[in-house]
Parts: C-alpha cells; sequence; structure tokens
C-alpha cells in the first residue's frame, strides 16, 4: 500500500524511526504541532529496534532487553497524532527545508516548519585486502538478518573488528544458535591505557555491567584472539580464508563468512547535502554536525538528533530526540511546552545517558592501519580505486576528496560516498600531510538516495512546464 | 613585500587557467589567484560539451580557434582530458524547429561558415538511433563533442604551472589598485604587482569590474545538470534540442548526463545552490519521452555550477575600455568551457602583441560604455 503524505506542508518533519526520530515525534504531535514521520524501513525501529512490530524472534533474551525498549518508544508514538510513513526515502533536503520523498515508486514533495534529522549512524569503512570479496560482510548487515528474519551464520564464521556492537552481536547469533568460530579483536593495546582515564564514569554507567556480561558469555563459547594488528580476507571470487597477525604470529584460518565491525559513524549525507556545517571530530575519527545544545544546526530550522549529531547511543539518541522536539515546540507554539518534561531534566537525562561514552570513544578508536589501507586494496567500491590510485592522484595534483573525483569518479557512484568517504579524507590527509578539516569531504548532492528517471518524470507539472522553450 | 610579475590573472576557472599557461607559452611569468581552487565552479562542473554548434555569431571565431586547440589537446596539456568527439546533434522535434534549422544554417554559410551542417531524418537516425521516430531533422556539427571538465581546468591549471606561473588558490584577491603603471592586488598577506591584469573571475568577475568603473549587466546564474547510474551503450553524439531545454550525453562508463539550462538558486556568497526539482523534473519528462531506452536508469546525482551569464548572452571578452593593462575574459552565459582553451589563447595574443588575427570585435566591453568609446 502506497501512503502519500496528508499535506503539503507541516510543522515538524522527523525523518528516521529510530530511537531519536520515534521520540521526536512523539513529542512534537503530543505537544500538538503537525508532525510527519517518515522513514525509509518497513516498520518503526531504525538500526538498534530494527523490526521491533515485526520480529519472529519472540524469546525476550535473545536479543536482550534493551532491544525491547524500542516497542515502548513505538507505543507512544503510535497513541500520538503523528503521521508516520514508512518505506520512505527521503532524497532531497535544501535551506529551504523543501523535501522530496520516494514512497512506493512516487515522490512527493513537503514543506516544513521545522525539519528534525535522525538519520543515525553508518558502520565504518572496514577496508582491508579482500574486503570486497564475496562472503565478507558488515556485522551491522548480519545483524539486520538476524532481527528481521532470524537468520544466523551456520557456515564456518570469523568475526573481525571491535566494539560494544561486535560483541552484542556475536552474543545474539551464539544465543540463536549460529556459528562462530573465532573472533578476532583489533582494539588496540595503547587504547586501553588512553580510555583509563574516563573509566570511573564508564564504570558507573549502564554499559558497563552489561557489557562486561556480554563479553564474558561470548568468551566463554569462542575462541577470542586478542591484538590482531593485520587482518586480510582471501579467495578467487568467494571468500576462501582470513589471515591476520597477533602478538608478531601470523595465522590463516579457512572461512565461509567474515563478519567486519569497527563502529559506527554518523550518517550525514542528508545533512551535508542540505548545507550544514560539520566538523571533523578527532576522538570519534568522523564528521560531525556543528550544533547548540539543542540539536539546531547551522541551517535554520533543521535540527539534528540521535547518532546522527555525533555517536551517542540508544539511550543518548531518545533524549536528543526529545530535546530537538521540545526546542520546535519552544520556537513554534510555546504555550504547549507545558505538556512537555522541562528542558533541565532532558538535559540531566542527556548527561546521564551519555557518561562512559568517552570512555568507549577512546577505547574502540580504530587502529589507523584498518581505516588508512594501502598498495592494491581497495578503496571505492563504486568504481573500484585503490589506495595507491588515490595517492597516484595525489601525486600529480589531486588536493581534496571533490578534486579527487575529476581523477578517479571515487564517491561519484550510488553510494555517494558512504562507504568510501572518510578513507579517502583520512588518506588524503595523510598523505598531503594535513588534518581530516583541512582535506574536508566530498561535496554531497541531491538525490541522496537514487530515483528514477521515471519517477522524476511523473512529479506533478508546473506552469514552467509550458514555458520552458528557449534553451540555455 | 610586494612581488613583481608580468601578469596577475584572478579567477581559476578554465578561462584564467588557460590565460595563465598562454601567457606562460609567450615567455611572460603570471601569478594565477583563486578563491577557492582551480575548476571549484562553472569551469569544474560544467556538462564539458566542446560545442560550436548553435554559439551565437560574434563568438564562432574565438569557437573555431578553440576547436583546433581542443583536437590537439594532449599536446598542450599532457593529459587527454577525456575529450572525445563524436560531434554534437541539434535535434528538430517537428517541421517548424527544422524550417528555423534550415535557415540558420544558410545564414552560417552566407558568412561563410560550414561548420554546422543540416541533417534529414535519416542521418539523424543514424547518428542517433534512439532518438523518438517522429523527429524530421536537425543539425550537426561533426567536430563537436565533450570532455571532462574537471580534468581539463585542472590540466590546465597543472601544466601552467609546470610552465612557470605562480597560483594561489583559498584566498581571495582584494584591494585590487593600479599605481605608477602597475597593477597591484593582495592575496592574504602577499601582495604582487604587473603591468597587467585579467579580469576571469566568472561569478564574481562583475564586481570586479564594477569596482574599477566599469559596470555591465551581468547576473549570477546556476545551471542544473543531473547523472544516471550506467546504462548500456546506445548514444554517441551529444544531443541537444531546438524547442525545448535539454541536452544530452552518454559517457564511456555508460552514465548520462543531463543538462539544458534549468536553473538552480545560486547562493554567491556561500558558494551554494538550492537545486529546483520541479525544473530537473522538466528535463526528466523530455528524457523521458524522447528516450523510451532511459525510462527505468536512475539518477544518482545533481548539481549546479555558479557563473556569470550577461544580459546579451555574449561573454565580456578584450581590453578594458576605461584602463590601460587591465583586460577582461567573464560572462559566458552558460557556454563558456568550450572557449576556454582558445579564449586563453587569443588573450595571450592580446596582452603579448597588442592585437590577434581573431575576430573579436563584437565580444568588448564598450558594447556596454559608447561613451567611453
Amino acid at each position: 500500500m502506497t501512503v502519500a503524505p496528508k499535506r503539503e506542508a507541516y510543522d515538524v518533519v522527523v525523518i528516521g524511526a529510530g530511537p531519536a526520530g520515534l521520540a521526536a515525534a512523539a513529542t512534537s504531535a503530543e505537544a500538538g504541532l503537525t508532525t510527519l514521520l517518515l522513514d525509509e524501513n518497513v516498520g518503526p525501529g531504525g538500526q538498534v529496534f530494527r523490526a521491533i512490530s515485526s520480529t519472529p524472534v519472540t524469546d525476550r533474551n535473545q536479543l536482550g532487553a534493551d532491544y525491547w525498549v524500542g516497542a515502548d518508544l513505538v507505543q507512544s508514538l503510535r497513541a500520538s497524532s503523528a503521521e508516520v510513513i514508512h518505506r520512505a526515502t527521503v532524497w532531497s533536503l535544501d535551506r529551504n527545508l523543501d523535501i522530496a520523498v520516494s514512497i512506493g515508486g512516487a515522490s512527493a514533495f513537503v514543506k516544513a516548519k521545522r525539519v528534525i534529522l535522525a538519520t543515525g549512524a553508518l558502520e565504518r569503512p572496514f577496508p582491508i585486502p579482500g574486503w570486497t570479496l564475496p562472503g565478507v560482510m558488515t556485522a551491522g548487515a548480519a545483524q539486520t538478518m538476524l532481527k528481521s528474519s532470524a537468520l544466523v551464520p551456520d557456515g564456518r564464521t570469523v568475526m573481525a573488528g571491535q566494539g560494544p556492537l561486535l560483541w552484542l552481536l556475536a552474543a545474539q547469533i551464539l544465543r540463536l544458535g549460529g556459528r562462530i568460530d573465532r573472533i578476532l579483536d583489533t582494539t588496540e593495546r595503547g587504547n586501553y591505557f588512553a580510555a583509563l582515564p574516563h573509566a570511573f564514569a564508564f564504570l558507573t554507567s549502564p554499559y558497563f555491567a552489561k557489557g562486561l556480561s556480554m563479553m564474558r558469555e561470548v568468551k566463554a563459547k569462542v575462541q577470542v584472539v586478542s591484538g590482531v594488528t593485520e587482518l586480510a580476507a582471501a579467495g578467487d571470487g568467494q571468500l576462501a580464508s582470513v589471515s591476520y597477525v597477533a602478538g608478531g604470529k601470523r595465522e590463516t584460518i579457512p572461512a565461509d563468512l567474515l563478519l567486519l565491525h569497527q563502529g559506527v559513524v554518523p550518517n550525514v549525507n542528508l545533512a551535508m547535502a542540505a548545507g550544514i556545517e560539520h566538523r571533523w571530530d578527532d576522538l570519534q575519527l568522523c564528521w560531525s554536525p556543528v550544533l547548540d545544545a539543542s540539536g539546531n544546526s547551522s541551517v535554520a530550522g533543521i535540527a539534528i538528533a540521535g547518532d546522527g549529531a555525533g555517536i551517542g547511543g540508544a539511550n543518548a539518541a531518545v533524549v536528543r530526540g526529545r530535546i530537538a522536539a521540545r526546542a520546535a515546540v519552544e520556537a513554534l507554539a510555546p504555550a504547549a511546552t507545558a505538556k512537555l518534561a522541562p528542558m533541565a531534566m532532558l538535559r540531566a537525562d542527556l548527561a546521564k545517558a551519555e557518561r562512559g561514552r568517552v570512555f568507549l570513544d577512546a577505547l574502540f578508536r580504530p587502529a589507523p592501519q584498518f581505516r588508512i589501507p594501502a598498495g592494491d586494496t581497495i578503496v571505492c567500491r563504486c568504481e573500484e580505486v585503490t589506495a595507491k590510485d588515490v595517492l597516484d592522484s595525489v601525486a600529480i595534483g589531486a588536493t581534496g576528496p571533490n578534486q579527487l573525483k575529476a581523477y578517479r569518479r571515487t564517491g561519484m557512484g550510488p553510494c555517494q560516498g558512504r562507504l568510501c568517504g572518510l578513507t579517502v579524507t583520512e588518506l588524503m590527509a595523510q598523505a598531503r600531510g594535513k588534518t581530516p578539516q583541512e582535506i574536508g569531504y566530498y561535496r554531497l548532492r541531491a538525490p541522496v538516495k537514487p530515483i528514477t528517471l521515471a519517477e522524476l518524470a511523473a512529479v506533478p507539472k508546473t506552469e514552467d512546464d509550458i514555458k520552458a522553450v528557449v534553451r540555455g | 613585500m610586494t612581488k613583481n610579475v608580468d601578469a596577475i590573472v584572478i579567477g581559476g576557472g578554465i578561462h584564467g587557467c588557460s590565460t595563465t599557461l598562454h601567457l606562460c607559452l609567450a615567455g611572460l611569468k603570471p601569478v594565477l589567484i583563486e578563491k577557492d581552487y582551480a575548476g571549484r565552479h562553472a569551469s569544474g562542473v560544467n556538462a564539458g560539451g566542446v560545442r560550436q554548434l548553435a554559439r551565437h555569431i560574434p563568438e564562432i571565431p574565438l569557437s573555431i580557434r578553440s576547436m583546433g586547440i581542443w583536437e590537439r589537446i594532449s599536446e598542450l596539456l599532457d593529459d587527454d582530458c577525456s575529450f572525445e568527439s563524436y560531434g554534437q546533434v541539434l535535434v528538430a522535434e517537428n517541421e517548424e524547429e527544422l524550417a528555423v534549422c534550415r535557415a540558420r544554417v544558410a545564414e552560417l554559410n552566407a558568412l561563410g561558415f560550414t561548420h554546422e551542417e543540416l541533417i534529414d531524418a535519416a542521418e539523424l537516425r543514424r547518428l542517433v538511433p534512439a532518438v523518438a521516430e517522429t523527429c524530421p531533422g536537425g543539425v550537426v556539427s561533426r567536430r563537436d563533442g565533450a570532455a571532462n571538465p574537471a580534468q581539463t581546468t585542472t590540466a590546465f591549471r597543472r601544466k601552467a604551472e609546470q610552465l612557470g606561473a605562480t597560483v594561489r588558490e583559498g584566498v581571495a584577491a582584494s584591494n585590487i589598485r593600479y599605481s605608477d603603471g602597475l597593477w597591484h592586488v593582495d592575496v592574504g598577506t602577499e601582495s604582487f604587482a604587473a603591468p597587467v591584469l585579467v579580469n576571469a573571475a566568472g561569478a564574481w568577475a562583475g564586481k570586479i569590474a564594477a569596482a574599477l568603473g566599469e559596470p555591465v549587466p551581468v547576473e549570477t546564474v546556476a545551471p542544473m545538470l543531473m547523472i544516471t547510474s550506467r546504462v548500456p551503450h546506445f548514444i554517441d553524439p551529444v544531443v541537444i534540442l531546438r524547442g525545448r531545454k535539454l541536452s544530452f550525453k552518454q559517457f564511456k562508463n555508460g552514465t548520462v548526463l543531463i543538462g539544458g539550462g534549468h536553473l538552480a538558486t545560486p547562493y554567491q556568497d556561500r558558494n551554494e545552490t538550492v537545486l529546483d526539482w520541479k525544473s530537473l523534473a522538466i528535463s526528466a519528462r523530455t528524457v523521458f519521452e524522447l528516450f523510451p531506452v532511459m525510462r527505468g536508469a536512475t539518477i544518482v546525482r545533481a548539481w549546479a555550477g555558479i557563473e556569470a551569464k550577461m544580459k546579451d548572452d555574449i561573454p565580456v571578452f578584450g581590453p578594458s575600455s576605461r584602463h590601460k593593462g587591465l583586460y577582461h575574459q567573464f560572462g559566458f552565459s552558460l557556454h563558456g568551457f568550450q572557449l576556454g582553451p582558445g579564449a586563453g589563447a587569443v588573450m595571450a595574443e592580446l596582452i603579448v602583441n597588442g592585437g590577434t588575427q581573431t575576430r573579436i570585435s563584437d565580444l568588448g566591453i564598450e558594447r556596454f560604455h559608447p561613451s567611453a568609446l
């Protein structure tokens, strides 16, 4: 069933129905603002609460208590007057708050007084030799299959990387009867010392106990190799083996499936295409939008909440969603704020939810060799550009990612840089002895997700059609 | 501390880069000043059309001069610029449009220009098999083609630097002034002085001209383009329409560039443009009707470059009508890319020799300032 937006204009349009978007839309609608929630997936939940309304996994312990928090958020959204459209891909947002959205193969345009972007996070690229082989996939993709279809790996499976999601996925796979042969932990030894000063905050955060018990649960069942400093996938047209170096010793093991993960980064494509200013975050090693305390961006009327505002996790995302929505209510219908939680309380909630984050960021900061590849390792999958190709272009005058497009078409394929952007920035920064901030990022353009020519051709006509006869 | 050079060129588009290179070839030491980086705006993000076809008559000699350079661009730049020459075809969608084409070709022939050639339906179908059956013919310019605009502009810049040009990118030229027979320009903490100043600042050139007492009727525009995913090869020449705003080009890798002059809103001070999707939808509809093969293609990106458009659609090219040593090279009005190589060569001749064999007399800034003559 295809549902077009009921109105042409809304007080608030929220983009993304993960933790932040669900909370923002419910808050905004509760205050009486006309609210539209647009979400790309078939149901609410985003990545963290994916398939929360439809998962075939019914044993609550298997996905963990944190997952089922999502059900309450969906409940309060459904109780509100917010209009919700799923399978809705927003492909353009500009500084006039004009939004173009594709729903069931037809595009519509809506206008908003405020936009709250809750487009969440993406997995950081993990460009090792062989990462483009069939049989190598991201942990996030594996988790999507697990949550929506209860599918788990049954062949020889290796997981490699670091970060909370890696351990969570390992635990979920094992609980659902899946197979994991080995976990290769790429956390740098030095990170433990770097993270130490922030350990106290972490020890008193909700993540600590949960994280520890999950790692214990996994380590009881799977061989974990720590201190992995090199990693490569190999095979002839299909993954056959994974080789790694740990403690100076190289080992190669046969594998049918390699799941890679080294953390998540903000999904900045829509925000950047709208012209929102971003800065390089040297701790999280990614681009983050420049925001005020209520999540307002450099473009008037657009706020960002959730992991798209900087990685903070699901609990922080929910609070940031409420804060951004409350700020929208304050701007559009100040009287209605009486119904909402006071800002001071929300900010206290946020501080609590963000406790321990710096520790995690420091501990799970990916090592340079796993972020900045060399030689024949593919950087840009869409155009099959290697690290060496990028360095060759730098040598003949490419100064940043946008100039590189002219030499190598990097970032010009369908993924619009999602799989190569960070790698290209860091690789060029290293080669040119500059900071990532100085090197910059791709200028991103709509459509942020591809649409068909037929779909664009079918959008409602305007009077310009009639008078457009003079060739420029 | 002021550095003395032979010429100061403001603007790192294809025109500024080409003029800088040709000044180097003539033995001068110029400095090129670009506030962003070479090819950041229109020169790097245009459709890449290398077109003599359908040009305004006053700029045809410059276009022909330029075509000669395009055809040996590798020798000049050590870079092929991805230039390819499969012709450009102007499609008439009905008999009335074909009559206009016929009159145009006759007019050019009478003036001695032979690059445009009237074609019938059969030749149109041979050149562009995918075109709708109903189109009765058109015009072809067989030596025309297309190149990669960012690659080309960058190649001009690189070669100029190799031949001794000083290039300053990332800082705008400021405090432009004339004293003691020299033009002085500040670039951040640096200062340059030269007897020659070339204003090739694209969308920013009108302001420079006005500040030097030569205001011209110019506006800033941002023509939009969009590109599709790869589709099987089906077309070689660049295709433009007589009656509707559309230009169309398939690259070697299968992607198809769709343009034609629908405009975005430029935000010049922020280096930004806001696209008008309702106008892009018109282009999509035109392609949908004319090329059924394109209907399933996806659009992966759309953009617009900021540039200057003159009220009369003809560039401002040649010496200032007020100041000694000042030259203008801007206002190419959505069709300056092909002219870049030739315009640089001619500009260098004007500067070095004081004249040129290429007819440019209708392009001068004095057309807006008859009293200064």
